[in-house]
């Protein structure tokens, strides 16, 4: 039955007369569509003679084109050399020995270079090599191949050809000479012998001329009290591995203390040897690199730790001092006990940027006779005056300074009086600056040189006295740009060629008679020298000690103190515009790509400041205002950081950074403003302000929580007095009511890996430091991207090799064990483990280098649906990228979380404007990688690269693979001796030998993954309470 | 009949280069000197800086009797420094000519080698009529074979044609047997094939199954070949002919292609090492054929040297150069790893093997289909070069001791792991 039932759409319809209902009926659309707005208007349609039929034409034969070109593959191009190089083999690599003298780092390096790019750093291991490269001079390979780069000389903003900016020079100085101007010379350390003597001859062509050495940090109190003591401006050299008992006075060793370096022999000593190791006590403020690996370390204040320092010399000088109290009296009472007791084998080093205390420091080395502290054979690699950089400033502003002349330093950034600097700038006549990139201080000078690159230019260094390095180009300068030795001689109208004149100058002064070639070729040499320097210090007995060990105990700050250190990854910042450095984690605090303000937990608490896990996986902290002395950071973020002395926040010099780099890497806070008096301790206020810092952090879980098969560790009293199974615990399983150990049980059958190659990674964590070089080694010998921060943040960084750093949650690691092995109920446990989460006060500190394990039973190959990875007979876990569906499976079943998956192609992609999208920063990938595309997984394949590199060599060359010749990126970054690679196979390796140490473990051996990669337990030379 | 005639035709042409020798040593005594016998001495002393017609490093010889005498020219060739340090304006002004490049010394020629020389010069025999005669009587016999295989299809076919001849020849016989004895040969209403097979729904269907199945099978077979270039065969900047140089004059892969003993890529040769040779080959004198002419070759010739920048005229280098782009024939995806020292070096593998009869190609195309499936199907079938290489002594030992492998496949030796090739 049909229905005659209405429906209403509104009460309107019931009034029939309603004109909007007659009007809604008619039209389909409320509002009226735009149709004429959309078609434009209606004669120009009409003119047009495109028709829509001609439209849909063209619109087919497009696709239809686009689809059938695609069906083409790309034509190649292949551009042979016209004349070939002779040394240059297509598809070999070359090494040149060489060395860094940035003014900053000193390094003795060996460069490998691809078709003549070079494209990785390693280390120079000939005898005579005196500093290993860090993960800054790692990295400085991709500094290089930064477009950023100066290109051509400028003056004033505009190009100049070189000619016209040597004559305007020349001529400047030459009327400077004649009505008696003063030059000035501001350039970093040089410590270059040869150069030395270039700028001694400017100086005798222009008479009127000052050379000012001017470090960024400056070391200019430990210099003075050098000099003091033996009239020469250097530094005592340590060679930590003559030391059993080692007293750090808040000097950072293991990282830039003095130009760093000292880790090498340092961790030699650290591995225990017949029952013994050194001991280590550091007292320090910040907690530093030397902090976390020392047996016993005291946080302690600035004023403290002057006292503790005057209070040890005064022990073992008997040079009776009164100090005010401190609450490390006992502490220090017994350390100096111990160090009469071990005398000549006990040092004593201190970074406290103060000449008194540096005094003291020699005062005390030389009253215990030590073995380890070296006057005769000083470091030259910091030679900055802080009283003639404060002169110049003044000599400029009062307009005695008509020309200045800076060298690879950038004052305007990094002066704490830039303004000052600024103001001086501006009444002298002519300005030069010689610089590698474009910064702060080439913006305000008339004329401004690029400098060549290290990788790029002749050069020499004596990194210590009568150890000479030989810096060599290992490509040709990519941009015109110049050396300061080039343009100096050339000033002062000596037309050789720097290269000749070195060359003659080593012949002459250095060489001796000795070849040229063999000194180019290791890249260092040792003179051997006749004349003793150990006369001099005769006169330092005399010396006046007790004058400075009186100021010094009075020397002391009221309220909050700053402490300014450099970080790891970026140091002074001349590497600011390097990807790989701002992305590399703080190995302290696990942060990249900031700087921030390192707050102990107690005054966090005081002041209100926090960090916090936030939803997305973050860390977010809070942001302060710091002033000292007038000079204000509005806003800088806070990391409370446990190990921290009360009372003191840290905060790290070289971020900040704005002129010239890229956005994304203008980050952190500039806090040179605060560096006043070149002193790195200042009184601070702290304010809390508003707001809340996304932290790009790699590590939110501090703690291990007493689970203590992850990093095993013992005391060296019990690893000597007590049986392995004691201090390094194989797991157990109940198997048929039976307790066996638990990698006896096995789902698996074993492969026979017995033939040939079988390789294994050795992971000593007595001897890692933690220092990251072998982080960023990976990076550039994989094609590891760069993600930048937001992507670090939502923990997808891509590194390949991580090193977690952990705290302990009690005094100790032991105690963090034994408190989760007691806990008393499903309560306790709950509360208990809450309470484990949170680092302790001044915990103890252990790093661990994570990669793939190489599981020969891997839970990740067993999880892929495509068999994209695979097990390899050499015992490498394989990856083959172009198999990989990105399921993912791989990553979760890993239990190390060591794989890492692409979510986007970093390569030639806007969104990820790091080196990768560059054509310049290409040129350091290297060609026996394949670089990663979106979608895929990709992990540590033990450096596959390196093995088939030297299976394949020794195959064609016909002979037996020497131990040593296996190495992974890692394992040759690693100066420590940390990480050792080699073959097991091969029963002579060292690799084999150490696999029998007692200390072995694996990483979570429980799981029964069969790693093959081991650790060893981390033995501490502790006493037990 | 066409063999015959060749065969007849080179030995006429045999004959002929008899009767020239015969002819020229009486030519040749005229001028007191054997010109055959100087061509070869000229050959393996003179022609690496002089041309007979053309200057070179060295200049154009044509004439230089008329214009030298004999005495001066064996001083001059027996050691030419002696002779300019003697003061000889000639040899002086000479010297200053060629830019003050010495001639090399040949102090052990003897008078009468000297004079064949000097003959040759004056007169070089007519040798190109003898290559192309030998030319033609080394290409006849190996015909040969191919010529039996296409006689014995040939005849098949010839004895199938006349089996289906017969067929029918006996059909219309039995036929026609049958008419004379009257018997009807009635022809049943049969339905026509193709109906009755639309009307069978199993045929049908399994037909339709095949062409599913078929179709498939070709449709995979498209795909699979997309991305995969055998027989790429671009179009180079420079016409250079592998059959010229591996080919006809021999040169080993290795002379050019230097880095393959050492390196991981084959490397293309540069430009330098082109101009070892060519620095005094600038005209091509070999076998021409339509499409490539001696003018076509001299003119890559010319294209070298202009990428070189060599000019041939002062024998100078300009300095200017143009590297050549040169389109890459086999291209390797970046994900594989493939290193030529391994296989060249280490495993002797014949360059052949994967790039094909390269001496035969005239221009350079892709032999193999370098699919992953072509090489993994290559490492499971070939043999580890053991013997005399101490790498493997203890492998080998190992191997054969515990699983009695003596010569185990680059596959049994870890060959098809994936990270030996993917990284």
């Amino acid at each position: 039955m049909a229905s005659s039932k209405k429906y209403w759409k509104s009460v309107e319809e019931l009034d029939v007369n309603n004109p909007i209902v007659a009007k809604l009926r008619q039209n389909e659309f409320v509002e009226e569509i735009p149709t004429a707005d959309f078609l434009g208007n209606k004669t120009d349609l009409e003119q047009s003679s495109t028709s829509r039929r001609d439209f849909l034409k063209y619109l087919g034969f497009t696709t239809a084109a686009a689809s059938l070109a695609a069906c083409e593959g790309p034509i190649v191009k292949s551009i042979p050399y016209v004349v070939k190089p002779e040394q240059i083999t297509p598809g070999v690599a070359n090494y040149y020995a060489t060395s860094v003298a940035d003014g900053f780092d000193f390094a003795n390096l060996l460069v490998k270079t691809r078709e003549g790019r070079p494209i990785k750093i390693e280390n120079n291991t000939t005898p005579g090599s005196v500093i290993p490269a860090n993960a800054r001079i790692q990295a400085s390979v991709l500094s290089l191949y930064d477009s950023g780069r100066l290109k051509e000389p400028t003056k004033d903003g505009q190009s100049i050809a070189w000619e016209d900016f040597h004559l305007d020079a020349v001529i400047k100085f030459s009327e400077l000479m004649d009505e008696a101007g003063e030059i000035a010379l501001l350039t970093g350390t040089l410590a270059s012998p040869s150069t030395t003597k270039i700028i001694d001859a400017f100086k005798e062509a222009y008479v009127n001329v000052r050379h000012v050495v001017y470090d960024a940090v400056s070391e200019s109190a430990a210099l003075d009290a050098f000099q003091a003591v033996y009239q020469k401006r250097a530094l005592a050299d340590y060679d930590f591995s003559k030391a059993d008992y080692i007293v750090s006075v808040d000097a950072d060793f293991l990282g830039d203390w003095q130009g760093g370096g000292y880790a090498k022999g340092y961790a030699q000593t650290r591995v225990p040897k017949d029952g013994k190791m050194s001991k280590h006590i550091q007292f320090e403020s910040n907690l530093t690199l030397s902090g976390s690996n020392a047996d016993q370390r005291v946080p302690l204040n600035s004023s403290d730790l002057n006292r503790v320092l005057v209070k040890l010399y005064s022990a073992i000088t008997g040079d009776a001092i009164s100090t005010v109290e401190t609450k490390a009296d006992e502490i220090v009472k017994e350390v100096a006990a111990n160090l009469k007791k071990h005398g000549s084998k006990a040092v004593v080093v201190s970074g406290i940027q103060d000449k008194n205390a540096q005094l003291l420091v020699l005062a005390i080395n030389q009253a215990l006779q030590s073995e380890a502290f070296d006057a005769a054979n000083p470091k030259l690699i910091r030679q900055g005056n802080n009283a003639e950089v404060d002169q110049l400033i003044k000599d400029m502003n009062a307009g005695t300074i008509k020309a200045l002349i800076i060298n690879n330093v950038n004052p305007v950034y990094s002066l704490p009086n830039a303004q000052e600097f600024i103001d001086g700038l501006k009444k002298v006549d002519y300005s030069v600056v010689f610089s590698l990139r474009p910064d702060e201080t080439t913006a305000l000078i008339q004329y401004v040189a690029p400098l060549s690159h290290y990788l790029e230019s002749w050069g020499d260094v004596e990194i210590k006295k009568n150890h000479f390095s030989l810096t060599q180009p290992t490509i040709n300068p990519l941009f015109s740009s110049i050396t300061f030795q080039d343009a100096l001689l050339q000033w002062g109208g000596n037309e050789t060629p720097y290269y000749d004149y070195l060359n003659e100058f080593w012949k002459t002064e250095i060489l001796k008679g000795q070849s040229w070639n063999q000194a180019l070729h290791d890249g260092v040499f040792v003179a051997q020298t006749t004349e003793e320097i150990k006369s001099e210090s005769t006169a330092s007995s005399a010396f006046d000690f007790h004058a400075s060990a009186n100021s010094l105990s009075k020397t002391s700050i009221e309220g909050m103190e700053l402490k300014l250190y450099t970080k790891t990854s970026l140091g002074d910042g001349r590497q600011a515009n390097n990807p790989w450095l701002q992305e590399m984690p703080d190995p302290i605090t696990r942060v990249s790509w900031d700087n921030y303000v390192s707050v102990s937990v107690s005054d966090a608490k005081k002041l209100g400041l926090e960090n916090k896990h936030v939803a997305n996986g973050g860390l977010n902290g809070s942001y302060v205002k710091l002033t000292v002395n007038g000079k204000t950071l509005p806003k800088v973020p806070v990391i409370i950081q446990p190990g921290q002395a009360q009372g003191v926040v840290g905060l790290a010099l070289g971020y900040g950074r704005q002129t010239g780099l890229k956005e994304e890497l203008q980050v952190g806070v500039n806090a040179y403003a605060l560096y006043q008096g070149f002193n790195n301790v200042q009184s601070v206020t702290i304010e809390k302000v508003g707001g809340e810092h996304e932290f790009a952090c790699l590590q939110l879980q501090n703690t291990l929580m007493g689970r203590g098969s992850i990093i095993k560790e013992t005391t060296l009293d019990k690893y000597n007095n007590e049986k392995p199974e004691v201090w390094n615990e194989k797991v157990q399983v109940s198997v048929d009511h039976k307790e066996v150990p638990a990698t006896s049980v096995d789902l698996w059958t074993e492969f026979d890996r017995s033939v040939g190659h079988h390789f294994n990674l050795s992971i000593d964590l007595n001897a890692c430091t933690g220092c990251g070089a072998c982080v960023i080694a990976c990076q550039a010998e994989n094609n590891v991207p760069v993600v930048g921060k937001s992507e670090i943040r939502k923990s997808r960084d891509m590194h390949w090799l991580r090193i977690d750093r952990y705290y302990s949650s009690e005094e100790t690691f032991k105690e963090d064990n034994e408190k989760r092995e007691n806990f008393s109920g499903v309560w306790e446990s709950k509360s208990g483990f809450g309470e484990l989460e949170v680092a302790s006060e001044n915990p103890q500190v252990a790093f661990q280098p994570v990669m793939c394990q190489h599981c020969n039973h891997a839970p990740c190959e067993t999880v892929c649906p495509v068999a994209a990875t695979s097990h390899g007979k050499q015992g490498q876990n394989q990856m083959a990228y172009n198999r990989c569906v990105g399921t993912r499976y791989c990553a979760n079943n890993c239990p190390y979380k060591v794989r890492r998956f692409n979510w986007f192609l970093y390569s030639n992609n806007d969104e990820f404007d790091y080196n990768m999208n560059d054509d310049l920063g290409k040129m350091v990938l290297n060609p026996d990688v394949v670089v990663r595309s979106r979608g895929v997984m990709e992990k540590c394949s033990l450096c596959i690269q390196k093995t088939q590199k030297t299976i394949l060599d020794a195959k064609r060359d016909g002979r037996v693979i020497k131990d040593g010749e296996f190495q992974t990126a890692c394992s040759n970054a690693c100066s420590n001796g940390a990480l050792v690679f080699g073959d097991i196979n091969d029963k002579e390796s060292h690799v084999a030998e150490i696999k029998e140490s007692n200390r072995v473990y694996h990483l979570l051996e429980e799981v029964g993954t069969k790693p093959n990669v081991f650790y060893h337990v981390k033995v501490r030379n502790t006493t037990e309470v | 009949m066409k063999n015959v005639i060749l065969r007849s035709f080179s030995l006429y042409m045999l004959l002929a280069v008899l009767m020239v020798s015969l002819v020229s040593p009486q030519f040749a005594s005229a001028q007191e000197g054997d010109p055959v016998a100087g061509k070869q001495l000229f050959n393996s002393n003179c022609a690496a800086c002089h041309r007979v017609n053309q200057k070179l490093v060295g200049p154009a010889l044509v004439g230089v009797t008329q214009k030298r005498t004999k005495e001066w020219l064996q001083k001059w060739i027996r050691n030419s420094s002696d002779l300019i340090n003697s003061g000889d304006a000639q040899a002086k002004a000479i010297f200053e000519e060629f830019n003050k490049v010495p001639m090399t010394p040949f102090p052990l020629l003897t008078d009468a080698e000297i004079d064949n020389i000097l003959a040759y010069v004056e007169a070089p025999p007519p040798a190109p009529v003898v290559d192309t005669a030998v030319a033609s009587t080394t290409t006849a016999p190996s015909d040969g074979g191919q010529n039996i295989n296409q006689f014995v299809v040939a005849a098949l076919i010839i004895v199938l044609l006349l089996l289906v001849v017969m067929l029918v020849l006996v059909r219309q016989i039995l036929s026609k047997i049958a008419k004379a004895n009257g018997i009807e040969i009635t022809s049943t209403g049969r339905k026509p094939i193709w109906k009755a097979f639309a009307e069978n729904q199993f045929l049908v269907l399994v037909t339709v199954i095949f062409l599913l199945l078929g179709s498939a099978y070709f449709a995979y077979g498209y795909l699979m070949q997309v991305g995969v270039d055998q027989g790429y065969q671009p179009i180079q900047p420079i016409h250079y002919s592998h059959k010229i140089h591996a080919g006809a004059n021999q040169i080993d892969c290795n002379y050019c292609h230097s880095s393959a003993r050492t390196s991981k890529t084959s490397g293309i040769p540069s430009l330098n090492v082109c101009m070892n040779c060519h620095k005094s080959i600038s005209e091509y004198k070999g076998e021409t054929t339509a499409e490539y002419s001696k003018a076509f070759y001299d003119g890559e010739i010319q294209k070298l040297y202009k990428a070189v920048g060599w000019d041939a005229e002062v024998q100078q280098y300009s300095g200017e150069t143009q590297p050549v782009e040169w389109v890459r024939v086999h291209n390797l995806p970046d994900f594989a790893y493939f290193n030529h020292s391994q296989h060249v070096t280490v495993g002797g593998v014949a360059c052949q093997t994967c790039h094909g009869p390269v001496q035969e190609m005239e221009i350079m195309s892709q032999f193999s289909p370098l699919t992953m499936g072509w090489c993994i199907n290559c490492h499971r079938q070939t043999e580890v070069k053991m013997d005399n290489n101490p790498y493997y002594e203890k492998i080998h030992e190992e191997l054969s001791k515990k699983y009695g492998l003596e010569k185990p496949t680059v596959a049994e030796m870890g060959g098809l792991e994936c990270a030996k090739c993917h990284y």
